[in-house]
């Protein structure tokens, strides 16, 4: 591992002032991923700003009867909190399908959203690869592809963001509150990550030396009738081939409210807004749900290990809405 | 760079200066002997270097010793006084939850963090009702809740017994 200072700051602005001194440095949370990628070489920090303590380590009560997850709560307690799983089950359900117990344990809400794709070429250091080489060029998409994304994938890049918490915060409509040198902002989830264009190696929209403090989720609603469903090559302890999270509002037959995000298939969490559009109004129904999935993935753009997971997106959205809309 | 760090290990205070790049499981293994916590994948993979660090179950390898100043940890080693076993490790001799051993002290650590978990109450993937009061630890949870911790002889058939009994008492 290349050395680095490690340096603990004494509070949220002193971390970020640290940060933004050092071009290559970063913040440091759980360390699940980054201590990997710089075993790897993979990441190279020169300095390393410790924020574990910094940020709020409670789930919170929001006034307009939402919840505030500081960025310090770990993906295992924010999984069991009561008031998550009444009122956003999708969210813990994605939390205990990701990883393993020891994992969840240390992992923070913060680091979860800005963990980096498992893409073999990311981590292969002997290999190009645009995201962790710019302009290296993209072993990926001549390459092994079957995990890669299907949607919103570029000629430089075809990862897919891994997190499955993310997925639910997206159909969710979370909000991710940051603080920087210019002071804070709050960014709808659906614009933190980024599509990769041509500069992969940008996974969100967050400047260096902004620091996610929080994340604030809307009052549940509907959003109480949610679930989370994961397809992966073992039964536990693997990412995601395909993923949805979703939310449903039926009432007298007919689909009031929907939310659907899709996680595997592109290099931020899909948020499967066409799809919802087809379905707001609608009658529920198996025909309509695969309709609304099939206009959706009309636009995927399989390679050439990918292409099922057009069918099994389209076939686990709709399974995933008619569950919903069952009451299952 | 270096940096002090302190660590309570099994009961016992230790304080030592680290390079800032020493995991845990190093500064442990490397630096005080502590070597029931195993390097299996060294990526957090394989459950080998798991620990209880500040009462909960976590992988050593992905951890920074520094990070961790002042944190308590308990390795297999510190479950119960010398010469005596844990309920969780005289389970494993009597199931034979084992053959080569090398995960073991992880299996035996993870079980006892995982069994505080369903105590707690925390759901998993595979909890039907993610709303139940009481976890009912059958063969499908605690496959679930093991699945971070692997074992390269499949003594997964009398790993899972093992564990079982110890959560049934």
């Amino acid at each position: 591992m290349r050395p680095y200072s490690y340096v603990r700051a004494d509070d949220v602005e002193g971390a970020i002032a640290t940060l933004s001194g050092a071009p290559d440095a970063a913040f440091l949370a759980g360390g699940t991923n980054l201590v990997d990628l710089m075993k790897l070489g993979v990441e190279t920090p020169e300095v390393l700003v410790d924020v574990r303590r910094l940020t709020s380590e409670r789930v919170e009560d929001l006034e307009d009867g939402g919840l505030r997850i500081g960025a310090a709560v770990p993906n295992s307690v924010l999984a069991a909190d009561r008031k998550v799983r009444t009122g956003y089950p999708v969210l813990s359900q994605a939390l205990l399908a990701g990883a393993s117990g020891q994992l969840r344990n240390v992992a923070t809400t913060g680091g979860n959203l800005l963990q980096r794709t498992r893409c073999v070429y990311f981590y292969d250091t002997t290999t190009p690869c645009n995201k962790r080489e710019p302009g290296s060029g993209c072993s990926a998409i001549e390459g092994h592809n079957k995990n890669h994304a299907i949607l919103g994938g570029s000629e430089h890049c075809v990862a897919t963001h891994p997190s499955d918490m993310a997925v639910a915060m997206a159909a969710l409509d979370a909000f991710v509150n940051v603080r920087g040198p210019e002071g804070g902002r709050r960014i709808p989830i659906e614009d933190l990550h980024r599509l990769p264009g041509d500069g992969p190696q940008h996974d969100t929209v967050l400047e260096h030396g902004e620091l996610i403090t929080s994340v604030d989720l809307p009052p549940p609603g509907f959003l109480s009738n949610s679930k989370y469903r994961k397809v992966r090559e073992r039964a536990s302890y693997a990412f995601a081939l395909v993923s949805v999270a979703a939310a449903l509002d039926v009432q007298d037959g007919v689909v009031r409210d929907v939310r659907i995000a899709l996680g595997g298939v592109a290099h931020k969490p899909w948020r499967a807004t066409k799809a919802e559009e087809a379905l707001r109004g609608e009658p529920a129904g198996e025909e309509n749900f695969r309709a609304a999935a099939d206009i959706e993935l009309e636009s995927a753009e399989p390679l050439q290990d990918n292409a099922f997971k057009v069918p099994l997106a389209r076939n686990v959205i709709t399974r995933t809405l008619l569950e919903l809309s069952e009451g299952r | 760079m270096d940096a002090e760090v302190t660590l309570k290990v099994d009961g016992t205070e230790h304080t030592f200066v680290v390079d800032t790049r020493t995991t845990l499981l190093d500064a442990l293994r490397e630096r005080l002997g502590k070597t029931s916590p195993k390097k299996g994948c060294d990526h957090g993979q394989c459950g080998a270097c798991t620990v209880l660090l500040d009462g909960r179950r976590a992988n050593s390898c992905l951890t920074l010793a520094v990070a961790y100043d002042g944190s308590e940890i308990v390795t297999a080693e510190g479950l119960a006084v010398p010469g005596e076993l844990h309920p969780m490790q005289r389970a494993f001799v009597e199931h034979d939850g084992y053959q080569c051993g090398y995960c073991t002290p992880g299996q035996i650590v993870s079980a006892i963090g995982m069994l505080q978990e369903a105590e707690a109450g925390w759901p998993s993937h595979v909890t039907e009702d993610l709303n139940v009061e009481e976890i009912t630890l059958d063969d499908d949870e605690i496959r679930e809740r093991m699945s971070g911790n692997l074992c390269r002889c499949a003594a997964y058939a009398n790993i899972v017994p093992a564990i079982r009994e110890v959560s049934g008492r």
